[in-house]
């Protein structure tokens, strides 16, 4: 890049020019869209019932394997900048919908990729991101127009189970879809409030145990810590327990200012002695008077303390997790104190049962606290054969977590196995031929672009994906119903309202916004300036 | 051409991929070369492993124990690694078939690979042999046999189980002994699966077949100097308590003096505290203290003088059990002896075990506490003999539980096998093909059994097989005369658990490995960047 002065003396523009290359223009935009289908073409295989798992290994050669797309770009130590937006589009969706993190990668890859096309026609980028964004309207117009409702109480939840299950399909937990699509239904309901249509996640805690087969997997009322108590004899159940829940270590304390405590004759050795014991007479004393019968806290214990709690029966847990802290403070209606002096009965949390737990052979202990008083909280218990199946578990359960929230949120939904992206496709066709100029080409782009889901989806089924898709094209013209999906499983109907498959009507209209806004941020760059030897 | 046509790179550096074929290549070589590594050590006639530490090349380890070898080797390859872990859970939960779970893994695997030449959808196989193993599984339900209602039926049912899953291991010469030891012991716990009351204690010397099962608990530790070395009616104080020197616990203090006569009268106070805090120790009214970290002269001194027996630096996990066999508390302030459960036992007696002073203490107040004693010539026999010991009670603890059991030798799969291909024989489609291979895979277990014992493996299958079309379903491999018999007679019978384990966890592992299409692996951390 020079750039000569009147004399014919270069001016530097960039620094250190010569070890930086530079791409500019239509060949800045292809390295760029290239990148991004790299990424989008990774993902395409883990779409659908039959989609695949992919491994990962991290830096210091521990094994994920997931199907989940956020999990699987967020740990794939990702260089490439383009590809980092892709990561980060995924994560967009994750935080916002917690569902539907593949598609709209890939759906993201494909709009870039028509774009390609359109690009060498000689259109200019911004005019194609003028009919994507356009086309994306008419898309999200359409959905709005097709989607169905769906009706559920606290008793009757077995339309929310289905949406659940659709989410869990294409997990490796898809032999137990209905008792876990279960749970996590229960567990949402559990927490939910439905007249408010709010969820409240933080109440729902995950937990993860390996032994047993995920089928073992349960929904337990109340929370679960991965403790045991501090003292082997002390009680190992406590019906309607009131729970204190202490932030301050069993121990004399340690002033933050800097002092020193000199001892320079025997009264004065005797004076501490005294006050050292009766620190700790002091503390359980508050304690017991308090009308406590659970002692939960975020620190350690002394042994002389331990020994005083066990004689004041005040079973106790230490090293309890600042995070799990907070929950049983939420869910007992416990305050935590931070202080001996300022415990009171008020600030006691209650619960029916706390209870200590140990599971298999090896000593592990679990505690748990039952019939929360104050708000309703539960724990999915995840289990599985190796560490791996749990945390994949765990990952799939949130998923199908994040979808029932949603439904609780706005019971909208549309139609799954790719049948939404057809119908939006075929509506884009019709439109895109009332509007003149260069943008009926982009908004064309956009519907080709649109069928990429549902190609995957029939590929990694096994079909032949492009006679598939355009047969459930056809389908839906003919029939003008927008359920028509593809069979992924071979069930015998392509109408997805029999086979109970669909999404929620915000997850879909999120991924079409983020993924168009997403092409339209890449197509705008057209210069390129790194270091060389980089990527 | 722009370098804009060149394919994108987009992980970081030094971070690999394999895709499809190659990712799926690479997961069966990984896993399919670790189950056979492992499957040499498989039943009766399996060989042992020689693990050596790469730190200490003194230190090695020989053993048989499927999650001990699996646990120390170091692997890079991720599929492996899976059946590593499935292998420890197996541990964990049952504590036996650790080396099966990973030999049916892998042989699952072997007939995937197959089946993925073939051209059959991934997904496909899963399908297949999800199937498959919900029948193996409910086959096994149907021919497993409970005992729950016998007492004195289980004893001997408990017996076999313990003789044959000793018959794998060092112990095989004398597993009749172990096997008494073993089912003693867990009968002991009437029904708890607590294995903490059960102590092992390890003494080099002597042969293996005179271990022994010792009544009550066995400390390694000795008795104070001149104190008695038999007390009866023992009243034991159990303690966590600092008795060497009790320093003040508030933050900041040191001591500050200014002349040797002021140092002595504060080292006389020290000494005072510590002797008061003895005091009120022999106020509880007992005749032995028991402490978990060191005593130091003064305060054992005084201990003597008041005929209270004191043994020190018994460590956690020793003050734990004690405290759980005598029943006391374990206590660390001294000052309400009347809140204090004291912990009882009727004899703690000094005894010798070879060379080496021990403590016993019988008669205490929870009779499920035993202590095994395991004698042998050298270090890596008795630590592989109490790894299968650990293996044995592990399972019986478990089976008491749910008393069930299935036959051995072969059997169990071989049923399992001609019940899968039986359903298969009335599914149409890829998935028939699929399930053929588990069934395939199933049969593989014994066969890698009878060959580990050097027999023609496959010749004694297949008449295995025979036998079982013609109704004599109980018939199984004897490795020790390399013949089919009747394994009812031979009594050769296993944990329904185990069995039910190891299916489901190798088919979860199996599944878990032929869904991925894709490895990415990071650059290794690089050293010193924190």
């Amino acid at each position: 890049m020079l750039r000569y002065d009147s004399s014919g003396k270069p001016f530097i523009i960039i620094r250190d020019q010569d070890q930086k290359e530079r791409l500019t223009g239509s060949e800045a935009r292809k390295a760029n869209i290239l990148a991004a289908m790299t990424v989008a073409n990774l993902m395409k295989t883990s779409i659908g019932p039959l989609g695949m798992d992919k491994i990962l290994v991290d830096q210091d050669g521990e094994v994920t394997a997931t199907n989940d797309g956020a999990t699987i770009l967020k740990n794939m130590q990702v260089e490439n900048p383009i590809a980092k937006l892709l990561v980060e589009l995924s994560q967009g969706q994750d935080d916002e919908i917690g569902d539907g993190t593949t598609s709209v990668v890939v759906f993201a890859g494909a709009l870039l990729e028509e774009s390609l096309s359109l690009l060498e026609k000689g259109i200019h980028p911004s005019k194609i991101s003028e009919g994507y964004e356009k086309a994306c309207d008419i898309a999200v117009q359409h959905l709005i127009s097709i989607c169905d409702k769906i009706e559920f109480d606290k008793e009757d939840c077995s339309s929310l189970i289905k949406a659940a299950k659709t989410s869990l399909g294409s997990k490796i937990v898809n032999q137990y879809t209905d008792k876990i699509a279960k749970i996590s239904v229960e567990a949402v309901l559990a927490v939910a409030d439905l007249e408010r249509k709010d969820v409240r996640f933080d109440l729902i805690k995950l937990e993860g145990k390996t032994g047993g087969t995920l089928g073992q997997t349960e929904l337990i009322d109340g929370i679960i810590i991965p403790k045991n108590f501090s003292h082997p004899q002390m009680p190992k159940q406590i019906k309607n327990a009131k729970i204190a829940i202490l932030t301050c270590p069993f121990e004399p304390p340690k002033p933050k200012t800097g002092h020193k405590l000199d001892i320079d004759s025997v009264k004065k050795y005797k004076e501490l002695l005294e006050i050292e014991q009766n620190y700790f007479k002091k503390m359980t004393d508050l304690v017991k008077k308090s009308g406590a019968t659970v002692v939960l806290c975020q620190w350690g214990f002394d042994d002389e303390a331990n020994h005083l709690l066990l004689q004041k029966e005040l079973p106790a847990v230490r090293w309890v997790s600042g995070t799990d802290i907070e929950l049983i403070a939420i869910a007992t209606g416990a305050r935590i104190v931070p202080r001996f002096s300022e415990l009171t009965p008020k600030k006691l949390g209650k619960a029916g049962m706390v209870t200590e737990k140990s599971l298999g052979t090896t000593d592990e202990k679990m505690i748990v606290i039952e019939k929360c008083s104050n708000t309703k909280t539960v724990t999915i218990l995840v289990k599985g054969g190796n560490k791996m199946v749990v945390e994949e578990g765990k990952r799939s359960i949130h998923d199908a977590l994040c979808v029932t929230r949603n439904l609780i949120k706005d019971n909208r939904i549309v139609y799954g196995g790719g049948a939404v992206e057809i119908s939006c496709s075929v509506a884009l066709n019709k439109a895109s031929k009332e509007i003149k100029g260069i943008e009926q080409y982009s908004i064309r782009a956009f519907s080709q672009a649109l069928l990429s889901v549902p190609i995957a989806l029939a590929s990694n089924s096994g079909l032949n994906s492009l006679e598939a898709v355009s047969e459930i094209q056809l389908k839906q013209m003919k029939e003008e119903k927008p359920f028509f999906g593809i069979d992924c499983l071979s069930k015998g109907t392509s109408n997805m309202k029999e086979q109970n498959v669909f999404d929620t009507l915000r997850g879909k209209i999120q991924q079409f916004l983020l993924a168009t806004q997403m092409a339209k941020m890449i197509l705008k760059i057209d210069d390129i300036i790194r270091p060389t030897g980089q990527y | 051409m722009s370098e804009a046509y060149q394919p994108a790179r987009i992980l970081n550096q030094g971070s690999t991929q394999e895709k499809a074929e190659g990712a799926r290549l690479s997961n069966f070589v990984g896993a399919i070369a670790l189950s056979d590594l492992i499957s040499t050590t498989l039943g009766p006639k399996g060989m042992d492993k020689i693990l050596q530490s790469p730190s200490n090349l003194l230190d090695s380890t020989i053993t048989n124990d499927g999650a001990t070898i699996l646990g120390s080797i170091q692997i890079s390859n991720p599929a492996a690694k899976i059946l590593i872990e499935i292998s420890k859970v197996q541990d964990d939960e049952i504590g036996d078939g650790t080396t099966s779970v990973v030999v049916l893994a892998g042989e699952l695997l072997k007939e995937a690979e197959k089946l993925i030449h073939k051209r059959i959808h991934p997904q496909t196989i899963i399908k297949g042999f999800r199937l498959a193993k919900n029948i193996a599984i409910k086959k096994l339900r149907e021919i497993a046999q409970d005992h729950s209602e016998n007492e004195e039926d289980l004893k001997k049912y408990l017996k076999k189980i313990a003789m044959t899953i000793f018959s794998t291991k060092i112990l095989t010469p004398y597993k009749s002994i172990f096997a008494d030891l073993a089912v003693e012991s867990i009968l002991r716990l009437k029904g708890s699966t607590n294995l903490e009351s059960i102590q092992i204690l390890k003494k080099t010397g002597g042969l293996l077949k005179e271990s022994y099962i010792e009544e009550g608990f066995v400390l390694d530790k000795k008795l104070g100097v001149g104190q008695p070395k038999r007390i009866e009616n023992a009243k034991i104080l159990v303690a966590n308590t600092s008795m060497d020197y009790d320093k003040i616990k508030i933050f900041g203090s040191r001591v500050v003096v200014n002349s040797s006569s002021k140092l002595a009268e504060i080292e006389e106070e020290e000494k005072k505290k510590m002797l008061r805090k003895c005091q009120k120790i022999v106020d509880h009214g007992i005749n032995v203290f028991i402490n978990r970290q060191l005593i130091y002269n003064l305060p054992e001194q005084f201990f003597t003088d008041h005929g209270v027996v004191s043994i020190e630096h018994a460590d956690f996990a020793g003050i734990e059990r004690l405290s759980l066999v005598t029943g006391g508390e374990i206590v660390s302030t001294f000052d309400h002896p009347e809140l204090v459960t004291l912990g009882t036992a009727k004899v703690i007696e000094e005894i010798m075990i070879g060379e080496d002073k021990l403590i016993r203490f019988s008669g205490c107040k929870e009779p499920s506490a035993c202590t095994i004693v395991l004698r042998g010539s050298s270090k890596q026999i008795l630590d592989e003999a109490e790894r299968s010991l650990h293996d044995g009670l592990a399972v019986l603890s478990q089976m008491v539980k749910n008393p069930k059991t299935v036959l051995g030798a072969g059997c169990t799969e071989i049923i399992m096998a001609q019940a899968i291909e039986e359903a298969a024989k009335e599914t149409s489609g890829k998935i028939q093909i699929a399930m053929e291979s588990f069934a395939r895979a199933l049969t593989r277990i014994p066969i890698i059994i009878a060959s580990n014992a050097g027999y023609d493996a496959e010749q004694l299958v297949s008449e295995l097989k025979t036998s079982h079309y013609k109704g004599n379903t109980t018939f199984g491999v004897d490795v020790m005369e390399g013949k089919v018999c009747d394994v009812q007679k031979l009594g050769i019978i296993e944990s329904f658990l185990v069995k039910q384990g190891m299916l489901l966890k190798a088919s979860e592992a199996t599944e878990m490995i032929l869904r991925v299409d894709h490895i990415m692996s990071s650059a290794p951390r690089r050293r010193g960047m924190n």
